[in-house]
């Protein structure tokens, strides 16, 4: 509880320090954090949780941004119909990939959920009346009504915090459920939970698609963020930036996918834009590759393991 | 043949072994009694050097090996049929015995998957079956069978005759009789202690880690007190 | 409780399962013997719904299940153990049996209430891990455990499912002779409520428990009796036995 109340304080601080500081630019980057943390802590729920090695997890996160920039340019612009809009078509793509997918185990489902995102890629880019290649430009951010400006950065921050803090209760609500434990009971030991009584597949599906529809709303998020949506948001890059943030932060651990985007996205601003770095920022990644690649063999619970891991010594 | 002085091994924080010793010496039968959770897999896995000794010296044909992989050992000529069976699920039968034949201990006679077969007919019967394909029983006769195939100087079997029948097991301590006429050393780890006793020629108990008693059939044969204080009998 | 008729398994050329009649009374302990590789497993398998049959029937209570997938079966009223120990290793004790028994009360599509609430859960996963001794282990990480700990907990999952019909694939499996009595008087406790279809090595135990054996060999039940007739049978001896335990 005390974690919580201090980084939801961190959270609401931030944008308020950032103008104080005379670096409201920094405001747009943190709403970038809150948005890539939603969509990793979805892919966290199948992955960590669910022992679901999800490898088109970017797939959801486009759907959802392509629904929210194809309404707006057809001049839908409200919150209320698009983004629960974004919401269902994600959702329901994982429905049919998922219950595709999840007949197939370990490799296989890397590989199939890999080639459904990609699928669902150059679908987007052969989409000429859309952008294609180029992507598709928004006429500005959802209309949210109340008097709510969201293209003001400040209103938009809080925005997606609190979208992203009711994202997390949701998630730690379904973790602690009876679903969540037969969820891990899966994750353990696939056998057995079956043998005990559970239809597997019906809960994996299950999970599948609520962290589908999850990515689906970081994705309209991410579409009004920048006003922009391409197809990049579902290559398999994408995937695999979500699932560095997840690892960075730690598999199956709640605070995991938050840190993960934080520290991921972070360093990636930092050292991308160092002047220390010289021409060398260009290789951003390189640095990244090897904290990653510590993380990896020395602390394989993540940053948010190695915190706790600390406080219980 | 094998010495072993002042083991201690430990998983993470919870240590098992504290300060074993053992011998054996060149075409004896030796086993290691005491009930579960004792210290006998541990031992046999620091011998084998799958888990990692924090003290003590493992010594084999004059060469010290507590420092070494568990590949290098094996080649050296310790083969154990571990707990637990550990056969490969996409090798079949007949995979499995080729796989491993050589003879590291130079026997004019070897082993081979022919002979195995002899030995247990029904994965003779099943030779090209994937080793997730064969039943329980079945697997833990694959296991023994690996053993034999590589010919080594110390045959080490950990509980090998678990979810065996009756006759089979028969055919186990047999076999193992056999073999131990024919002059190979073993280390067995098995709950069937009469037939220990009728087997081997030495044994050492162990308690929580340590040596507890140790001596010939005759002696444990004499002293059912022992069976009852040690090994629950 | 449990009749087969004619069930049959093949992999690829292998029949391993030959138009097998058996029938478990209610309330007894049956036992099931055989050579290794004899389709001991597989009928276990095919009985509890983790693979199809081929051919035949199973009838529960009375009812078909031969089309039912597992889950459902488990809600009527069947659960089995693992030959090799299968527990949610990474789950505490309590943990494990929780689990089990959340399979068979309520429904588990609850994604908002916290599981960790739910007393009556937890206090009958308290009497499991009481019946099968393992009631000082509770908060221990179930990989942790040793072996015969395991072996206990492997039962008590299949218990905790409140079952009418337990079938137990080898409960004795890498047992010392303490542990082994222990799970032979837990079978003995339980026989007042729940019927037992045992598979087992351990002929102290088979021949302790069980009022009534069959003998399978081959994919076929050559033998099924009375403990003294099947000890006395020329055939299961000459196939199972041998004469060294026959006699015993």
């Amino acid at each position: 509880m005390k974690k919580t109340i201090f980084v939801l304080g961190l959270a609401v601080a931030f944008p308020l320090v950032m103008n104080a500081l005379d670096q409201a630019f920094y405001i747009g980057f943190g709403a970038r954090v809150l948005i890539y943390a939603m969509a990793a802590a979805s892919l966290n729920l199948v992955l960590g949780y669910g022992g679901m090695v999800s490898f088109g997890h970017a797939a959801f996160f486009g759907a959802g941004a392509y629904v929210t920039g194809i309404l707006a340019v057809e001049g839908l612009r409200s919150a209320w119909i698009a983004w629960p809009a974004a919401v269902a078509v994600a959702a329901a793509a994982a429905l049919v990939i998922g219950a595709l997918s999840l007949r197939t185990r370990g490799v296989y489902f890397i590989m199939i959920t890999l080639a459904f995102a990609q699928m669902m890629y150059y679908v987007f880019v052969s989409l000429k009346a859309y952008g294609g290649d180029d992507g598709l430009s928004l006429p500005g951010r959802s209309t949210l009504g109340f008097g709510l400006e969201l293209g003001d950065e400040l209103t938009w921050y809080y925005v997606v915090l609190v979208l992203l803090a009711a994202v997390l209760y949701l998630l730690h609500r379904i973790v602690h459920s009876r679903f969540g434990r037969v969820i891990e009971a899966i994750r353990e030991n696939e056998t057995r939970a079956a043998a005990t009584g559970y239809p597997v597949y019906g809960y994996k599906l299950a999970c599948f698609v609520i962290s589908g529809a999850i990515a689906g709303l970081a994705g309209a998020l991410i579409a009004n963020q920048s006003s922009y949506v391409g197809p990049g948001l579902l290559h398999w890059v994408q995937s695999g930036t979500l699932m560095i943030m997840v690892i960075l932060g730690g598999v199956g651990r709640f605070w995991g996918a938050p840190i993960g985007a934080a520290v991921l996205l972070t360093l990636e601003e930092t050292l991308s834009g160092s002047e220390a770095l010289g021409q060398y920022a260009l290789h951003w990644q390189l640095p990244v590759g090897v904290v990653l690649l510590v993380i990896v063999l020395y602390a394989p619970q993540g940053i948010a393991g190695l915190i706790a891991g600390r406080r219980r010594a | 043949m094998l010495r072993v002085e002042g083991l201690e091994t430990a998983y993470g924080a919870s240590q098992v072994l504290f300060g074993l010793s053992l011998e054996i010496s060149e075409g004896e039968a030796v086993t290691l009694l005491g009930r579960n959770g004792m210290g006998k897999t541990t031992t046999v896995r620091s011998i084998m050097g799958l888990t990692r000794a924090r003290a003590g010296a493992i010594s084999f044909r004059g060469r010290r090996i507590e420092r070494e992989a568990p590949d290098r050992i094996a080649r050296a000529g310790i083969a154990l049929v571990p707990e637990g069976r550990q056969i490969f699920p996409n090798l079949s039968v007949r995979e499995h015995l080729v796989a491993f034949a050589d003879n590291r201990a130079g026997r004019k006679d070897p082993w081979t998957p022919d002979k195995v077969f002899d030995l247990f007919e029904n994965l003779g019967k099943r030779r090209d079956h994937m080793g997730n394909q064969l039943s329980g029983g079945e697997q833990q006769m694959l296991a023994i069978g690996r053993a034999l195939v590589t010919n080594p100087h110390l045959l080490i079997l950990d509980e090998a005759t678990e979810g065996l029948a009756p006759l089979v097991r028969e055919e186990i301590w047999r076999c193992l009789e056999r073999l131990r006429a024919a002059g190979q050393t073993i280390l067995v780890i098995d709950k069937y202690i009469e037939r220990l006793v009728r087997l081997a020629d030495r044994h050492t108990i162990i308690e929580r880690g340590r040596v507890a008693w140790q001596g010939g059939s005759a002696e444990l044969d004499a002293d059912r007190g022992l069976w009852h204080r040690y090994l629950g009998v | 409780m449990l009749e087969l008729r004619g069930l049959t398994k093949r992999f690829g050329g292998l029949l391993a399962v030959d138009q097998v009649d058996l029938a478990v009374k209610d309330g007894e302990i049956h036992a099931l013997i055989g050579p290794n590789g004899a389709g001991k497993t597989t009928i276990i398998a095919q009985v509890s719904g983790s693979l199809d049959a081929d051919a035949g029937e199973i009838l529960f209570r009375g009812r078909d299940l031969t089309r039912l997938p597992q889950h459902a079966r488990v809600k009527a009223g069947l659960a089995r153990s693992f030959q090799i120990t299968s527990i949610f290793r990474r789950f505490s004790v309590l943990d494990n049996l929780a689990l089990a028994v959340q399979a068979r009360s309520g429904s588990s599509l609850s994604f908002w209430r916290p599981v960790a609430g739910e007393k009556a859960l937890f206090d009958e996963a308290r009497a499991i891990a009481d019946e099968v001794g393992l009631s000082r282990r509770l908060d221990l990480v179930a990989g942790n455990l040793a072996h015969g700990e395991q072996r206990a907990l492997e039962v008590g999952l299949a218990l905790a499912t409140r079952p009418k019909l337990v079938l137990l694939d080898e409960p004795m499996a890498g047992m010392g002779p303490e542990e082994s009595q222990r799970i032979i008087a837990l079978i003995e406790r339980i026989r007042a409520r729940v019927t037992v279809l045992l598979v087992e090595h351990d002929m102290d135990a088979v021949f302790r428990l069980a009022e009534r054996i069959s003998v399978l060999v081959s994919g076929r039940v050559i033998a099924s009796g009375a403990p003294q007739e099947i000890r006395a049978n020329a055939e299961v001896r000459r196939a199972y036995l041998g004469d060294e335990l026959a006699a015993g």
